[in-house]
């Protein structure tokens, strides 16, 4: 790899860094919003397709736009700031979901790069377990659904298991994939350093691997949030997927609306917060240009 | 510069060979190599490649294990990096840290010996300003150029106020005009720190400049092809040193071994000079 930036004459070090580098010049603000016009026009057009078409032809399954967003206002949100601006409704119905979605997901995190750490570092052990990896990767989650009812009955738990059980795979392979793939050199240079094995995995292996490892993360989200509807979907007496087919079942197409907009919500907020921590963990690896390889 | 002939050695390399298992066989990289390298002491290594003075080095630093033979640190044998002992490696890019501070590259290089806070900062400002970065604490390796990378590196070795500092082809990825700064700024920090250096380097302009003493590997196996002793003084000058005619003798000298190591393979080469 060439010098990623010679940014300074090393005999003057202390002047400033190209820290925010130097860049195009951002453009004028009415260009900026043209260019999000742009962007966005084609969902702009079809959620007002959307809109009036239900309104000139009116339909029980189909509510107008506007209506389904009264209907999640005043379902999920209310003016109270201590909740969050969220009300009773949110949190009885996506509360309960969210944290089996946290409880499942972040069980897989914290297994799934252990284990990953594990089998990236010894061949013996990816050998030994790599057939029951494969076999669970390869594996359609939901078809575990089942089994996880007979385990755990209609319970939390229950939510919770196939949550777990469908993301962690996903994360161990690419933790270990990550791990296995860590330049030598870095791993040389800390031992180098007489590091403990401890500091070694913390300190260098982790953070060499984390664009890997996040990658696999910023994939099961969406599988967990799959996993936490279907679930909710099939066994369960709450939660926002449970809620979402209560109001099909009960004709409240209207509230089922609002509960698949929350749910598409969910899903943006969560995708856009795991791109915010891969930004700021992985501003080294843009910066050094090893993203590109 | 040694009175130490009778003392214990900084290094010293006993009968050591290294050997490979590749595909096609067994693979001698390095043969039945001996050298002792006193205390204080500034020895280069060169050599084509091959010879294997990179495999020398990384088992003196601990980081491989000889096939044969043993080296020792003060008398003690080396299994492994040792305390006391700092390496520089050629690629700065990929033995700095890139997702640390500068700051933190450096004190990560203390974290072994369990030193106060105060004292590792104390120690950081310290390294920073020996290699002439004082103000580079915060920056990320990757804002600094790749001369600038490379001092880190060095401040980073200094921190654990090394007796023994190895340098692997150092400055092999940086342009010319870095290279000669940094060239001096090793040999001041030599003199000043009174750690013995082993520098590995393919450069022989750069190899005779800078020691007190050159061991000059070959190839096909790798072997000590001679040990050469350079008496420049021990101040040298960019301009003025390499106008010595003894530069220039030396300097041809280590040249006709390195191009032409089968001419010499007969001589017997005594050790130590």
């Amino acid at each position: 790899m060439s010098s990623p930036a010679a940014v300074a004459d090393p005999a003057a070090p202390t002047g400033g860094p190209a820290a925010g580098g130097p860049g195009p010049a951002r453009p004028p603000r009415w260009r900026r919003a043209l260019t999000t016009l742009a962007d966005g026009w084609l969902l702009l057009a079809l959620l007002v397709v959307w809109e009036v078409w239900a309104r000139a032809d009116p339909s029980l399954f189909f509510p107008p736009l506007t209506k389904v967003l009264g209907e999640f206002g005043s379902v999920y949100l209310t003016s109270d700031p201590s909740t969050l601006f969220l009300s009773a409704g949110f949190w009885d119905n996506a509360g309960v979901s969210l944290a089996r979605f946290l409880q499942g997901w972040l069980g897989a995190i914290v297994v799934g790069v252990a284990a990953g750490l594990a089998l990236g570092r010894s061949r013996v052990l990816s050998r030994m377990y790599d057939p029951i990896v494969r076999f669970f990767m390869s594996m359609p989650k939901v078809a575990l659904l089942p089994v996880a009812v007979q385990i755990f009955g209609v319970t939390d738990a229950m939510n919770v298991f196939l949550i777990f059980l469908g993301t962690v795979w996903i994360i161990l392979v690419n933790t270990a994939d990550g791990i296995a793939g860590v330049d030598e050199s870095w791993v040389r240079s800390g031992r180098s350093l007489r590091l403990s094995r401890f500091a070694l995995f913390t300190r260098v292996l982790l953070p060499a691997a984390a664009p890997r490892i996040l990658a696999g993360i910023r994939v099961s989200v969406g599988t967990a949030l799959i996993l936490m509807i279907v679930s909710e979907l099939y066994a369960t007496t709450s939660g926002l997927g449970y809620q979402i087919v209560y109001a099909e079942r009960t004709f409240a197409y209207l509230e089922m609306w609002a509960g698949l907009v929350l749910v598409a919500l969910i899903g943006i907020a969560l995708n856009g917060a795991m791109s915010a921590v891969e930004r700021r963990l992985l501003r080294w690896e843009r910066r050094t240009g090893l993203a590109d390889l | 510069m040694n009175d130490g002939a009778t003392a214990v050695p900084a290094l010293d390399v006993a009968g050591v060979s290294k050997a490979y298992d590749t595909a096609s066989g067994r693979r001698i990289a390095l043969s039945e190599t001996s050298v002792r390298i006193e205390a204080g002491e500034f020895v280069s290594v060169v050599g084509p490649s091959g010879c294997g003075k990179s495999t020398l080095l990384m088992m003196m630093a601990g980081l491989l294990a000889p096939s044969e033979g043993e080296i020792r640190l003060d008398g003690r044998p080396i299994d492994g990096p040792p305390p006391g002992l700092a390496v520089v490696f050629q690629d700065y890019s990929r033995s700095l840290f890139p997702w640390m501070s500068v700051r933190r590259n450096l004190a990560l290089a203390a974290a072994s010996d369990k030193l106060p806070k105060e004292e590792v900062a104390r120690r950081v400002q310290h390294c920073l300003t020996a290699v002439g970065l004082p103000d580079a604490a915060d920056l990320r390796p990757y804002q600094m150029s790749g001369g600038m990378q490379q001092r880190v590196a060095i401040a980073r070795a200094l921190m654990v106020q090394p007796q023994v500092m190895l340098m692997d082809e150092p400055f092999a990825a940086v342009d010319a005009q870095t290279r000669a700064d940094l060239e001096d700024l090793v040999v001041r920090l030599g003199q000043e720190f009174g750690a013995t250096i082993v520098f590995v380097t393919h450069d022989i302009d750069e190899a005779v400049y800078v020691a007190d003493r050159v061991l000059v590997l070959a190839a096909g196996p790798g072997r000590l092809a001679a040990d050469i002793p350079v008496d420049l003084g021990s101040r040298r000058d960019q301009v003025e040193t390499k106008l010595d005619p003894e530069f220039a003798r030396l300097r041809s000298e280590v040249f006709q071994l390195v191009m032409r190591p089968r001419a010499i393979v007969d001589v017997p080469v005594s050790a130590s000079a």
